[in-house]
């Protein structure tokens, strides 16, 4: 029998059954129903799977869930409430995304950067972002979108 | 091949006592992941029961002394970057932590467990190897101190022996005025792996040089000191005829190979150029 985990996923308490080696990855996508949060190379090179575990960046293909036990976790669909956040509607304006794959990765990226510095300029974003590939290679977009949020946050 | 987790367990110790029972009954010890998750995924973790010692307060901390800091084998790149004392003191080990992998990857990987995954290509041997750090290792049985030095013995071999796992890494102090040197090269500024690293530390009084080490990562099996180049340089007033002698002595201390990171010949030019680099900032 796979023993019990409790998190609180976006605010939400959740109980799962899982083998404690399971990837925090999968449990989000196939038990929690959250599959905003995508599997890119699944070896902690490329970000499409970043969450915030405790409000730190991780990349959650590299989490057993058994390190996830009591933790509080949020992922890209945590990001939104009723309306877009500031981050989300930057990216709209700035053409943050193309085909979308990455694009999870990077909000959750970049609003790990935002909780610590409200402006970052383009260089902090790129340090930031440095985990997160982009296969469409939109990086100027995406960089442009994170420097640009604050402004819509007013 | 995916690895499957019904065929491993994971246990979650209470203790660090609980968690070295296991170990000394053969589990294998799964800090914060960015290694041995990697394995699991690609199917190839050879360990089949191991322990989750993350959580474990006895092997966490940084701790200053007088002439020392001790830190618990489970601080993160991230601890290390944002602890002040250990930035100023030891800013070699700040970039090496700095360099590894990107955020999300500082945040879990611990220094611990880069030591004893013991890649050739770690970026934090050489700094601790230019710092002579100390090592500490525990099991069910006690503890014991070795010089880092030691510790790596050959590829993917340390000085780790059956029911041990690592309890803290201890730099000393550099002495004062201490020149220090590092450089990692790889094809991006973040989220690489080494083609070369290095880590230099020079200590000069009277114009001589009376402590000198030289560390590389990338550049043999193991991380290693270059005791050629040492020898030649440790006692000696910088001259650019001793740089070239010891530059051209360089090739007896390294085995640089071919790879898919890069070819022997680049990293022997780049080792080359390293040492020529911080032997002239000595002039």
């Amino acid at each position: 029998m796979k023993p019990t985990f409790k998190l609180k996923i976006n605010g939400k308490a959740f109980a799962v059954q899982a083998h404690p080696l399971e990837r925090l990855l999968d449990v989000l996508r196939e038990q929690c129903g959250l599959s905003g949060t995508k599997e890119g190379c699944g070896e902690g090179e490329c970000g499409a799977c970043s969450v915030l575990l405790n409000g730190e960046l991780v990349n959650s293909c590299l989490v057993p869930i058994a390190q996830a036990a009591g933790a509080a976790v949020l992922t890209v669909e945590g990001l939104a409430s009723k309306s877009l956040s500031a981050l989300q509607k930057s990216f709209l304006e700035h053409g943050g995304a193309q085909c979308g794959i990455c694009t999870p990765g990077m909000l959750i990226a970049a609003s790990a950067l935002l909780k610590t510095s409200r402006r970052p300029n383009e260089k902090k974003v790129r340090e930031a972002l440095a985990g997160n590939l982009c296969r469409c290679t939109g990086y100027q977009n995406i960089v442009e979108s994170v420097v640009g949020a604050h402004k819509e946050s007013r | 091949m995916r690895g499957t987790a019904s065929d491993y367990s994971l246990v979650t110790p209470k203790s660090l006592c609980e968690a070295l029972t296991l170990i000394q009954q053969g589990a294998h010890p799964l800090a914060g992941g960015t290694d041995l998750m990697v394995l699991f995924e690609a199917g190839s973790l050879q360990w089949k029961s191991l322990v989750n010692i993350a959580g474990l307060k006895e092997l966490k901390g940084i701790r200053f002394q007088q002439d020392r800091v001790e830190l618990g084998a489970l601080t993160t790149y991230t601890q290390i970057l944002e602890d002040k004392k250990v930035v100023s003191h030891f800013p070699m080990l700040a970039e090496s932590a700095r360099l590894t992998g990107a955020w999300a990857i500082q945040n879990r990987g611990t220094l611990g467990g880069n030591i004893a995954n013991a890649s050739p290509a770690a970026d934090s041997p050489p700094s601790l190897l230019a710092y002579d750090a100390e090592i500490t290792l525990t099991s069910a049985t006690g503890d014991r101190t070795i010089p880092y030095v030691d510790f790596h013995q050959g590829y993917k071999k340390t000085a780790i022996r059956e029911g041990e796992i690592i309890r803290s890494i201890t730099l000393p102090f550099p002495r004062r005025h201490s020149h220090t040197y590092f450089r990692k090269v790889g094809t991006r500024n973040a989220q690489a792996i080494s083609k070369v690293v290095v880590a230099g530390l020079a200590h000069i009084i009277g114009g001589r040089l009376d402590q000198f080490r030289w560390a590389v990562g990338s550049l043999a099996p193991f991380p290693k000191r270059c005791r050629h180049v040492e020898k030649i340089l440790w006692g000696n007033r910088v001259a650019k005829d001793l740089i070239q002698t010891a530059c051209d002595n360089l090739k007896n201390d390294i085995a640089p190979i071919d790879d898919i990171r890069s070819t022997s010949t680049y990293r022997m030019i780049v080792a080359r150029n390293c040492l020529k680099d911080f032997l002239e900032q000595l002039l």
